[in-house]
Parts: C-alpha cells; sequence; structure tokens
C-alpha cells in the first residue's frame, strides 16, 4: 500500500500526464472496462466478468474513436490480464493510451520524450505538502536531456545476443533471448527506443513500405523495463482481418475456441488512414520515477494488502 | 499435474524421474511476446542447481514426496538404521545420503525423513541437538598461548571447536545448521 506521501506523488503524475495532454490539445476519453469482443492476441488471456471480457487494452474503442473523427485522443485507465503476476506484472494495472491521426511512430517518439521530460522537470518542482525523499529519486540515474538511444531490433540482437535476430525467430526462442541477453543492456542511462519489430511480433501494426517483413513498432525501456509500446498502425483492414485470422487459429491450437473476429472494429478502420497509438504502463513509470524495485510497490492496493492478517 | 502459472519458489516437481525444488523464480513477457517463467531449481536428490526457462503451455509432474517421523535405532557400517513410529516399520538410510546429518544422530532420535518414490531421500533433524564430548584435552589454566577455542570429539565421533572449560563428559548443545557449538548443557 502507498504511504502518504507515495499517494502524493502518484496523484501528482496523474494531473502531470493530464495536464500534458490537455496543452497539446489531446481529448480525454472513458471507453467501456467491459466488452463483448477484444483484440485477437494469442499471447493475453483475458480474465471475465459476468459473461463480457475486462479490456487487456483500451486500444480497440480507442481505434474505433480515431476513425470515427476523433484526430488526437488519450486515455488513463485500468487494464486486466489474466496470470500476469510478476515483478512487472500485475493482472489489474493502469495503462495511458494516446493516438494521433496523420502520425507514425517516430512522432510517438518525440512524444515519449517531451513527455517524460515534462513530468520529471515538474514533479521535482510541484510543491507537495509532505514529498518524503520522492523528489530527489525521480529517475536520477537516467539522463532524460540528453538524446535517447534509437536501437533497431535486429541491431540489438547483433549487439548482445548469442544468436542473430533471424536464427531466433527460426528457432522460437526471440522471446527468451530478448529477456535474457537484451532488455538488461536497454536504457542504461538514456532510455532506449527498441525499435522495427519482425511482422509476426506485431499484429496491429503498419509494415515499411521498403521492408515489409519489418513492423513500424518500438518499445520504450529505461533501466532494463519495458515501459511502452508504439506503432504506426495498420488500416488496411483486409490485412489485418488476414493477421486476426492468423491469430485466431494459434488460440485455437491452445484450446481458446469461440474467439470472435471483432467485425465492428474492422468495419471502422476502412475510415482510418494514417495514425499511430502508443500504450505507457503508468505503474512501471511511477515505479521507475520513485525508483521502486518492484511494481507491487508502486501501486495504492496491492493484492496483498487484502490478504489475511 | 501443475501448469506454468503454479510455479514459484519452494514448489517441488519432477524432472526426468528426479525431484526438484524452485529456489528462485522470476515471471517476464515481452511486449506483445509469450510469458516466460524463469526457474532456478535444486535436484532434491543430487543438490545440483540448474536454470529453466518455461513457457505457458509447458506442465509438470508433482513429485511424489512424503514425510515421515522416525526413530534413529543404531548404525551398522556405512547403513544407518531408522523405525517409523506411527507403523513401526524398520528401514536403513546409507551414510551418503544421510552427509552430514550423520554428525548428529544418536540412538532413539526421532526425525523427519523425506521419501520419494518411496525412497529415503532427506532427512531433517532438530535445529539443536545435545551431545556429550567423549575426548577433550585438559585446559592448562593460564595458557595463553594458544587461541581461545579447543577441539573435542562428541560421541557421534563429530569434531568441533568449543570455548576450553568444556571437559570430557560434558554435554554441550550443537546448532545443527552450521555445526557450531551453542552452550554447555547442565544436567
Amino acid at each position: 500500500m502507498l504511504d502518504l506521501p507515495g499517494l502524493q506523488m502518484r496523484a501528482t503524475l496523474l494531473r502531470l500526464i493530464r495536464s500534458f495532454f490537455y496543452e497539446r490539445h489531446f481529448l480525454e476519453v472513458d471507453t467501456p472496462l467491459r466488452q463483448p469482443v477484444l483484440i485477437p492476441e494469442s499471447t493475453i488471456v483475458p480474465l471475465t466478468a459476468a459473461g463480457q471480457y475486462l479490456q487487456t487494452s483500451p486500444e480497440l474503442c480507442m481505434k474505433r474513436l480515431l476513425a470515427r473523427g476523433c484526430s488526437k485522443l488519450f486515455q488513463i485507465c485500468p487494464c486486466f490480464r489474466k496470470e500476469e503476476v510478476g515483478r512487472l506484472h500485475l493482472e489489474e494495472f493502469t495503462m495511458l493510451e494516446w493516438y494521433r491521426t496523420g502520425a507514425d511512430y517516430l512522432t510517438l517518439m518525440s512524444d515519449c520524450e517531451a513527455l517524460l521530460r515534462f513530468i520529471v522537470a515538474n514533479m521535482k518542482s510541484v510543491d507537495l505538502p509532505d514529498p518524503g525523499n520522492y523528489q530527489k529519486k525521480l529517475l536520477s540515474k537516467t539522463d532524460i536531456e540528453s538524446e535517447w538511444q534509437r536501437l533497431s531490433v535486429a541491431e540489438a540482437f547483433g549487439l548482445f545476443s548469442p544468436v542473430p535476430m533471424a536464427e531466433a525467430l527460426a528457432k522460437g526462442s526471440f522471446d527468451e533471448l530478448l529477456v535474457e541477453f537484451i532488455e538488461p543492456h536497454l536504457g542504461v542511462g538514456v532510455p532506449t527506443f527498441l525499435y522495427d519489430y519482425p511482422v509476426e511480433l506485431a499484429s496491429l501494426a503498419k509494415c515499411r513500405i521498403e521492408n515489409p517483413e519489418v513492423a513500424e513498432r518500438f518499445e520504450l525501456y529505461i533501466n532494463g523495463v519495458e515501459l511502452a509500446n508504439g506503432f504506426s498502425e495498420l488500416t488496411d483492414s483486409t490485412e489485418q482481418r488476414r493477421r486476426f485470422g492468423h491469430e485466431i487459429v494459434i488460440m485455437e491450437e491452445c484450446g481458446r475456441n469461440g474467439v470472435e473476429m471483432p467485425e465492428r472494429f474492422l468495419d471502422d478502420l476502412q475510415k482510418l488512414d494514417l495514425a499511430a497509438g502508443i500504450a505507457l504502463g503508468v505503474d512501471r513509470l511511477f515505479m521507475l520515477l520513485m525508483e521502486y524495485d518492484s511494481l507491487s510497490k508502486s501501486v495504492t492496493f496491492h493484492p496483498c494488502d487484502f490478504s489475511a492478517l | 499435474m501443475y501448469t506454468a502459472s503454479d510455479l514459484r519458489k519452494g514448489l517441488k516437481v519432477q524432472i526426468d524421474g528426479n525431484p526438484y525444488v524452485i529456489i528462485d523464480f522470476s515471471f517476464s513477457k515481452p511486449g506483445k511476446g509469450q510469458a516466460l517463467y524463469r526457474c532456478k531449481m535444486r535436484n532434491m536428490i543430487s543438490g545440483n542447481q540448474l536454470v529453466q526457462t518455461y513457457r505457458s503451455n509447458d506442465k509438470f509432474e508433482k513429485a511424489s514426496l512424503a514425510e515421515r517421523k522416525m526413530q534413529f535405532l543404531y548404525s551398522q557400517g556405512e547403513e544407518y538404521h531408522f523405525m517409523d513410529t506411527e507403523n513401526y516399520e524398520q528401514l536403513f538410510i546409507t551414510r551418503e545420503q544421510l552427509g552430514d546429518n550423520v554428525n548428529y544422530l544418536v540412538d532413539n532420535m526421532e526425525l523427519d525423513v523425506l521419501f520419494f518414490d518411496d525412497k529415503p531421500i532427506d532427512a531433517s533433524l532438530p535445529i539443536f541437538v545435545n551431545l556429550t564430548v567423549t575426548r577433550a584435552d585438559p585446559w592448562a589454566k593460564g595458557d595463553t598461548s594458544g587461541t581461545d577455542t579447543k577441539p573435542v570429539t562428541v560421541e557421534t565421533g563429530y569434531q568441533l571447536n568449543v570455548p576450553p572449560f568444556v571437559d570430557e563428559g560434558d554435554k554441550i548443545q550443537i546448532d545443527t545448521r552450521t555445526g557450531q557449538y551453542v552452550t554447555r548443557v547442565k544436567e
């Protein structure tokens, strides 16, 4: 459970995120937590509540709003992912997502830099009744003012992995190698954008025009912690349906039957042109700012705060 | 059967016919990637450690372990004979299987024996045991040249260092976790 200074700092973070986006004329939206159909993603298992899914991300609703004429949107909301529990995972967590039309993933990288600089500068100077020692921390080991590192996924494998990326993909060991050999080197000293993912790891992202094997997707890392995932949106509805179909096949192979195609989403997607969107873990950002070692310390209530005494 | 989501520190699983206890565990999941369950495990028979990363679909057999309360009867060569205090069944465990535990075994001592597939693999002793000193050099009063401890032998044959005032025939308490002297026991 957060102590009083922790609560004040967390409230300040949420307020600053809102200020940042309001100043830049983003529209704040709130979409339903419970939905009858989700984006089919084989690596994410949803929780259910009274016959509906709890959202694993607000992505589906946000993009439908984008397709209906909103140009800049953001939302801070709870998301739920079943059986994700660990130092950097909670089944219920707080997500920040923002979307832009007429933009690509490079615009989102600039947004990330501006957002983090805005938050840290303002948290340092904010006048709180009882800030504890927290204001001395705030990413003290990370230089966010200098230029951030940009590293393509293929380059990162070349630098840190014992096996090149193509071989890792062929052998199905991409995730293991990323976690074991690459992630610990990312975001050390300065934040890192790891970008240009193999297309099979970016179901909703647009491919590079000159290289259809690579998707315009990036992850932001600080201190080895993956903080945000953004991409240029795939807006080709036919291609998106094909990729969802592929995901559904994988899900059925794992015994997850009855997964529906999100038809209304695919329909709205046809109205969307150039766009980009990103999801950032607010609890992880707060953990990094406060220099906590685990997500469990960064949320107001943690599941263990409800366990029997 | 356990699934990957059951994995946690302290869980005992069976892999390739051997019981393992998980001594360190971490969950990770790269964005848009697979859930990964990294386990550091100790083979409960050989003591060897291994690190293995599992995925959500992996399944694990439970290690068929059972703990029974046994009383130590006697030793004969390499064999240490015990009796189950509930059903009076008798069996022996080898010196090798008992490891350092043999240093503290005296007749009639009760201890918990861990069985894997009906084979005894480990014994957990009381934390403190009282043993009689069977050999000690007398303490030369005023001898300030040496250190402030001296070696003695106890009834099990185990040797350890104790303060100089401990004599042959004394009963001393030993911490079985460290093998070290705790105090002299008055009877």
